[in-house]
């Protein structure tokens, strides 16, 4: 009581303690930690504008509309190449979708837990084999052994209006086709894994509404889990949409490296944009460098494009789920 | 009340089979959709074993074949000789793979507690928070012609280089995973260091990171074993050697799956074989990750 009563009321006593500074610091460098993602994007951006221009400049639109690509000639058109990209990963997207539905359904609507547990760590272990990996698979394993199956398909279809086309002549082991499939095991992961975490946002109030009345697991699943999780899972395909566009390597190997290929027939050889970048670095010269530095930038915007759209969709139909 | 309860036949329950859906088109069409689902389930299954099952006794037969020479050697200078060396690729690999950790890991860790701790629902956090997913779908070749626009041009190929690919391409993946373990810290134990005066910055270093590392190094882990597997950034940055070199900042360096890569485009037995090795090593290496990864959750998992 004394003590109080002596200290003098002009300069109260600084409670605040020691370690202000170091807080202060800690604070600062998170914020910076945080802003490194900004830094680098932003980077990324200007660097790929910047050294694309000498390219752009010299081809005009006909960077993006011309199939010619000759570098020898100087003349560098991307339209097969963008379309071989699209191709290829609709072709992954059109294998991945039906199949990642099902087993994220199965593992959150019908399997025990221990089987869950297992197959959900099964589909992870799809995910850390290393793209480069099933690319040598596919090389040296699927495109060799599949042309047989790519002969058969086309003659059976043989003159059929769509499938005709789609699976039209003169087969090869390295095409479009093969490098879809292989893009379709590698997304899948990633497409089930946000599948889940999606679908698991379904109230169970609305689920075992639907059992009350007498539903069906399949109609349970038609009449509540769907279109509680449409949208969400709508994004998830279209991250694996973008996913599949940006993957380098596994398709490089077995795409089989066509100029110029534009065309529906999934069993011919063409090129992906990544899969050009990669072959043909090595021997480029700088206007050839911009060119391939164009090209990869066309490639970040349509990635972003879709990964943005894929993103905000699946955040606001997370929020909308959690009734925020 | 007795009376009735004796009543009632004991020798007949009701049993569950007659609440249970008539056979019927409806249940048919059920059971036929699930068991759909499960097919989609084993059709995804022959592709990984597929893979697995090649690398394993393909690539295992030719480790094992040169052991240990295969983890010591120099790659063979002639493309086409035959026999063992991936020496070089897997200090490479381990070198490259370490230090782009060393970089990314820090960074994601911090990135994530402005996120959570310090940003958490404001315009900045929720803008950083979109670019760091947005961040995650950029294609790891832009990553790698970005590093060499920016590092490579102007310090020349290293495996320094590769390093800063791979930071970049870990960077969100840390952020994310890091930040969802943050959230699963209960808000009462921050509280209660308030309580005792701590101050923020301490509390989350002492407090909070501390009760969710084990799912961070997990996440983490996890990022380790996806980076090793890149191939797409170090095309452009790393270069080529067959000697080892330990030296991250000088010279051009090579890891294992650039040495797949390479050897995958080859049509001769030596190079094939020398492919298939490395894929084994790689999958060894990222799959010991993996578990590791793994052994961490279920380990937290248990002592909760």
């Amino acid at each position: 009581m004394t003590d109080l009563s002596t200290h003098s009321l002009d300069s109260p006593p600084d409670l605040r303690g020691s370690g202000g500074n170091a807080d202060r610091a800690f604070r600062g460098t998170s914020y910076l930690a945080g802003g490194t993602v900004l830094l680098v994007l932003g980077l990324i951006t200007f660097t790929m504008i910047s050294r694309s221009t000498d390219a752009l400049s010299h081809m005009g639109l006909d960077f993006f509309t011309s199939k010619r690509w000759n570098p020898p000639g100087e003349s560098y058109g991307i339209l097969s190449y963008i379309w071989g990209t699209v191709f290829t990963a609709l072709i992954a997207l059109c294998i991945s979708v039906p199949l990642s539905l099902g087993i994220a359904l199965f593992i959150t609507q019908v399997a025990p837990s221990w089987l869950k547990k297992a197959m959900t760590y099964v589909i992870d272990l799809l995910a850390v084999v290393p793209s480069v990996v099933f690319g040598l698979w596919g090389v040296l394993v699927l495109s060799k052994n599949i042309k047989g199956f790519y002969g058969w398909l086309s003659s059976t279809f043989d003159g059929v209006p769509i499938l005709g086309t789609f699976f039209g002549d003169n087969p090869q082991g390295r095409s479009f086709f093969t490098a879809g499939i292989i893009l379709a095991v590698m997304i899948t992961p990633i497409v089930v894994s946000l599948s889940r975490e999606v679908i698991e946002t379904t109230p169970s109030f609305e689920k075992e509404a639907a059992l009350a009345l007498g539903a069906t697991r399949w109609e349970m699943i038609r009449g509540s889990v769907l279109p509680h999780s449409k949208g969400g899972l709508v994004g998830a395909v279209m991250l694996g949409l973008g996913r599949a566009m940006g993957e380098t390597i596994a398709v490089a190997l077995v795409i089989g490296s066509a100029t110029g290929q534009i065309t529906l027939n999934a069993l011919a050889p063409g090129n992906s944009m990544p899969a050009v970048i990669t072959a043909e670095w090595g021997e480029a010269d700088s206007l050839k460098k911009s060119a391939l530095i164009a090209m990869a930038m066309t490639l970040f915007v349509m990635t972003i494009i879709v990964n943005v759209i894929a993103t905000s969709v699946v955040n606001r139909s997370m929020k909308k789920s959690r009734g925020v | 009340m007795n009376s009735t309860l004796a009543e009632r036949p004991l020798e007949a329950p009701l049993a569950i089979g007659d609440l249970q859906m008539r056979r019927s088109w409806r249940g048919t069409k059920s059971q036929l959709m699930v068991g759909m689902m499960f097919v989609a389930f084993l059709v995804i299954l022959v592709p990984l074993v597929a893979v697995i099952g090649t690398v394993v006794t393909r690539g295992g037969g030719i480790v094992f074949r040169d052991f240990p020479d295969w983890f010591t050697s120099e790659i063979p200078v002639r493309r086409r000789a035959v026999g063992p060396g991936m020496g070089p690729a897997i200090v490479g690999t381990l070198l490259i793979v370490m230090f782009a950790s060393l970089l990314a890991i820090p960074l994601g860790i911090l990135g994530a507690v402005y996120l959570h701790e310090y940003g958490g629902q404001s315009r900045p956090a929720q803008v950083i928070r979109f670019l760091s997913n947005v961040m995650t779908g950029v294609p790891s070749i832009v990553m790698g012609l970005f590093v060499y626009v920016v590092f490579t041009i102007n310090f020349g190929l290293a495996g320094v280089g590769g390093s800063l690919a791979l930071a970049c391409l870990m960077l969100p993946v840390v952020i994310r995973s890091t930040e969802e373990m943050l959230r699963l810290v209960p808000g009462h134990l921050r509280e209660a260091s308030y309580a005792l005066g701590t101050r923020k910055g301490r509390t989350i270093a002492t407090i909070v990171l501390p009760s969710a590392l084990p799912g961070v190094v997990s996440g983490c882990l996890l990022a380790v074993a996806r980076a090793a597997g890149e191939t797409a950034p170090l095309l452009f940055t790393i270069g080529f050697v067959t000697k080892v070199n330990t030296n991250l900042f000088d010279g051009p360096n090579t890891t294992l799956s650039y040495q797949i890569f390479k050897n995958a485009s080859e049509t001769l037995a030596g190079p094939q074989e020398r492919g298939w090795g490395a894929a084994f090593t790689l999958v060894a290496i990222t799959f010991i990750f993996t578990v590791i990864a793994r052994l961490v959750t279920a380990s937290y998992q248990k002592r909760r």
